[in-house]
């Protein structure tokens, strides 16, 4: 329902910074940004999220669902506490990234856009970030990225997600 | 202007046309899905590849400019082989299951397939799926699979009905059409998505495997359900009407209907169809013959106890103009000048001008300044909605609504003034009062000492400026108790700020019950006078008191104490609980007859279908009645006779129209009018408007059927504690009635929304009121 907030009051301050990019009667342009800082806060972008982003920005469900569902990096399911996202492009499968990848499903358990089962971890198959020189990529949680991360390295960041 | 030249023929366009704009003018074909005269260019089927003479590669027809001196062909090798290799790619995913789809026979891919598809397909993989949608009672959406993503659907949503309820999701492959997450299509105008698919994805849940479309006869008729005045294709199988699509119409309905116009046909094959004249005697009917009938209504007639002057006559703006003119030729020839159409104006007392739209349908587009007072507009008039919202986005032009519900999404950038019912007449003389103040002219003394709001000093302001005005009246000014002082105020406005003032009557027929007048003559009484105390007879048109009138146990309790009442209805089931005498006529589709619209525009139509049972059109049974009567005037062997009789009727009819409305101080205004604490809003549901739609099932399973609840605005039913499905008592002068609430979050705190034909209202009786709301008890205890 429409006037349920979802969101904290800092995430609905970072959208009207956004709404403020455009003119005034083209709120629906902040679209993206506004879906992108509800992920952030939230993890994922749900039915309900889409529908408070729509209420907010004036917008229909529908058109909200229609961008939501257009862009892959918008998480439709609700992800483990670490997103994944490997990038499986040229310069980062000639690295080794489709080895790294192999391990971590390996680790895991999972395949691609699966999520292990005690909620830990999700993997994700990216396209490329514009880092080829650190290939292999990997963003975790959307926001950070890790480079050169070989077979060998997988070991360490599941070490390193236990103790986050 | 532009010229160029398509296919060796050179053709003229204005600049700004497109290559598609261009062909058309030519006649020449260009094969195209997603591209529609009505809608934006998408541009994304890609059928409709041309060459063009220097350029690379072929071109989109619908979204290529038209340049001057441009070469196009469309029938050049490099234009059909481009044409063949999309058809290709569009028959890859397209399930090849013609033979049961209900498309089939009228489907542009199917048709476009049999000239650029080829025999067989080069992809051996396999075809994708999509899973069925769910988007309610009038629209399927169970072949999704069929879709091929040219998208109009989701353009008419958007771009026509105002409201975007379908959208593409997903990407590339794996783009599926879809409306959010489990809602359905609620569209008023949702049928019409039927009409602009191309394919089988999107079809019509009633006609669904009804009939293949080679086996259907199809015949023009004019919408019998508003005062638009559609124009329709009837499509018949053997004897029945089985679906009605729009007749293009540029003036009128351009190339939409609404779904009460398509869906309503359902109503026409309803269960309790009156096949045979019949008589109650001693309590039980039973069905006579022709002859016994109308004998037994002139022996009845005949006796003393009946007084010519205490028959009343009453018929519903439903019926054709050939009717109404015999209809109150009858009753004047018996003797009696007490009829009237206006079954649902609580407030007969002084009309001021014939009620038309005051401009042409067209014109709408062109105005800049639209008041609308009273009307949920899209629900009353769907494609008049259309047309003002063509008129704010076309023309820029401003739109405020004095309303006691939210406009909702007509236009996002309209005025809402929400006010509850009996304020209205208060904030109509304040924005007399800031008008004339504006103006510079003097201000009546009656209203020296209104003090004006900043509402209607927003009002005033719109409609001080601008050129094209037109202050509209809908169903909720026209069924006020206090109608006359609406209108009066409206007309004043109107010659003040020079508006058009438009009336939204009732029916398809209004102006032709006024051009024949079926109203009251001297000393003869009006709709609500005839059911305040019994006559002696009655004769109804169409009439089904208990939810034609806007006082239905008043009128029924009228008719059950009358000597005879008899009802000319094509239908049984509501007539046969008070009257003493039902006489088969047809409805529309089985009648030729003359529907007026809003505009005054005189549509004449034919019969779609043979009549059923024993029934025969009303006119025929009028002018027979006349002869038994002894009427020496009633001889009228076609529809034409009786056409060439009311000639002068609709010959007048534009001098009435054009006439200026006559105001000169009919209607005391009073200034001062207590708000009512919370008041009764008893509106008529658009699926509850005429016999016929309150028997089409599929209208009737839509949401905006609804008519056994209560509506609360959101901030009332928190003050009462009250949530969807409690139940409540609504209390009014010693009457009251439980029934479950709903919440409107676009009701005005102080109303509470009743339809005029539910149970509740009728035990409640009249119209508005103050009313007192408790709440009973919670959904929780009832289960």
């Amino acid at each position: 329902m429409s006037g349920i907030k979802l969101l904290s009051k800092e995430a609905y301050q970072g959208i009207d910074k956004e709404i403020a990019k455009y003119p005034a009667d083209r709120k629906s342009s902040a679209v993206m940004a506004a879906l992108a800082i509800a992920q952030n806060e939230l993890g994922w972008v749900s039915e309900s999220v889409v529908e408070d982003v729509a209420a907010y920005l004036e917008m229909r469900a529908i058109a909200v669902w229609e961008v939501a569902t257009f862009y892959g990096m918008y998480n439709l399911d609700k992800p483990g506490r670490f997103k994944l996202a490997i990038c499986t492009n040229l310069p980062c499968a000639l690295q080794g990234a489709n080895k790294t990848a192999d391990q971590l499903k390996a680790l895991f358990g999972i395949n691609f856009n699966e999520t292990a089962s005690d909620g830990s971890v999700t993997l994700k198959e990216a396209e490329c970030m514009g880092a080829c020189g650190d290939a292999p990529v990997v963003i975790i949680n959307d926001r950070e990225m890790r480079g050169k991360v070989s077979v060998e390295d997988v070991a360490g960041l599941v070490e390193e997600f236990k103790t986050r | 202007m532009i010229t160029l030249e398509i296919n060796g023929k050179a053709v003229e366009v204005d600049s700004g046309s497109t290559v598609m704009d261009a062909a058309n003018k030519l006649g020449i074909h260009v094969p195209h899905f997603c591209y529609h005269k009505k809608l934006s260019i998408a541009a994304n089927c890609r059928m409709c590849l041309v060459e063009v003479e220097k350029a690379p590669k072929p071109l989109p027809a619908c979204a290529t400019p038209a340049a001057q001196d441009m070469k196009v062909h469309t029938l050049s090798e490099q234009a059909k082989t481009a044409q063949k290799g999309v058809m290709e790619f569009l028959l890859i995913n397209h399930p090849l299951d013609c033979p049961i789809c209900d498309q089939g026979g009228e489907c542009q891919l199917q048709d476009l397939a049999v000239g650029y598809g080829g025999s067989g397909s080069r992809f051996k993989g396999s075809k994708r799926t999509v899973s069925t949608k769910e988007l309610g009672p009038l629209v399927s959406a169970a072949e999704m699979s069929r879709c091929i993503h040219c998208t109009r659907c989701v353009r008419f949503g958007q771009e026509i009905a105002g409201v975007m309820e379908l959208g593409m999701t997903g990407r590339g492959e794996h783009s599926e059409i879809m409306s959010f997450v489990g809602s359905t299509v609620d569209s008023e105008l949702s049928g019409n998505m039927i009409d602009v698919c191309p394919v089988g994805a999107l079809t019509s849940k009633p006609f669904r495997y009804a009939a293949r479309t080679w086996e259907l006869a199809r015949r023009k008729t004019i919408s019998p359900h508003d005062a638009l005045g559609s124009n329709l294709t009837a499509q018949i199988k053997g004897d029945t009407v089985i679906r009605v699509v729009p007749h293009e119409n540029t003036e009128i309905n351009e190339c939409w209907i609404s779904d009460r116009d398509r869906f309503a046909y359902e109503g026409l094959n309803a269960t309790d169809r009156l096949l045979s004249p019949m008589i109650k005697v001693d309590g039980r009917w039973g069905e006579v013959d022709w002859a016994s009938a109308l004998d037994h209504i002139k022996t009845k007639l005949a006796s003393p106890t009946i007084k010519p002057e205490r028959i009343g006559a009453l018929a519903t703006p439903q019926a054709t103009t050939e009717e109404f003119y015999l209809f109150q030729k009858l009753i004047r020839a018996l003797g009696s000048e007490n009829i009237d159409y206006r079954l649902r104006q609580a407030d007969c007392e002084v009309s001021f001008k014939a009620p038309w739209l005051g401009m042409r349908i067209s014109d709408v587009e062109k105005l800049d300044r639209i008041l609308v007072i009273g009307s949920n507009i899209r629900k009353e008039q769907p494609l008049l909605a259309h047309r003002i919202r063509q008129a704010t986005k076309i023309n820029h032009g401003l739109l405020a609504f004095i309303n006691p519900i939210n406009s909702e999404s007509l236009v996002p950038t309209a005025k809402d003034y929400l006010i509850a019912p009996s304020r209205v007449t208060g904030l109509l003389l304040q924005v007399v009062k800031a008008v004339c103040l504006s103006l510079g002219r003097p201000v009546a003394n009656v209203l020296a000492d209104l003090s004006v709001e900043s509402d209607a000093e927003q009002i005033a302001e719109m409609l001080v400026t601008g050129e094209q005005k037109l202050i509209l009246l809908g169903s909720f000014s026209l069924h006020h108790p206090d109608r006359s002082k609406i209108e009066q105020i409206s007309h004043l406005l109107g010659g003040l700020v020079d508006a058009k003032v438009g009336l939204l009557s009732d029916g398809p027929n209004s102006l032709g019950a006024e051009s024949t007048n079926v109203l009251p003559g001297p000393n003869g009484l009006n709709a609500i006078e005839m059911t305040d105390a019994p006559l002696d007879a009655y004769f109804l048109l169409h009439a089904e008191m208990g939810a034609d009138s806007c006082v239905p146990s008043a009128a029924i309790e009228v008719m059950k104490s009358a000597q005879l009442v008899v009802a000319m209805s094509a239908f049984k089931d509501e007539v046969a609980e008070y009257a003493t005498v039902m006489l088969p006529i047809s409805p529309f589709s089985e009648t030729a007859g003359t529907f007026i619209n809003m505009e005054g525009a005189v549509q004449s139509f034919g019969p779609v279908a043979p009549t059923k049972g024993l029934s025969r059109p009303g006119w025929r049974l009028l002018a027979a009645l006349g002869k038994l009567f002894g009427f020496s005037t009633f001889e009228y062997e076609s529809i034409e006779a009786v056409r060439g009789g009311l000639k002068a009727c609709l010959d007048d009819l534009p001098r009435r129209l054009q006439s200026q409305p006559n105001i000169s101080n009919k209607v005391p205004i009073s200034v001062s009018a207590e708000p009512l604490l919370i008041e009764r809003l008893s509106d008529v549901p658009m699926y509850s408007v005429d016999s016929i739609v309150r028997r089409a099932p599929a209208l009737q399973l839509t949401k905006d059927a609804l008519s056994n609840y209560v509506w609360l605005g959101s901030e009332l039913a928190q003050e009462l504690d009250v949530v969807n499905d409690d139940v409540v008592r609504v209390e009014q002068q010693g009457n009251s009635f439980e029934l479950p609430a709903r919440i409107d979050p676009n009701l005005v705190r102080a109303v509470v929304r009743i339809p005029m034909n539910s149970h509740a209202s009728r035990v409640l009786g009249g119209v508005g009121g103050s009313v007192h709301v408790v709440k009973l008890q919670s959904r929780g205890a009832i289960a």
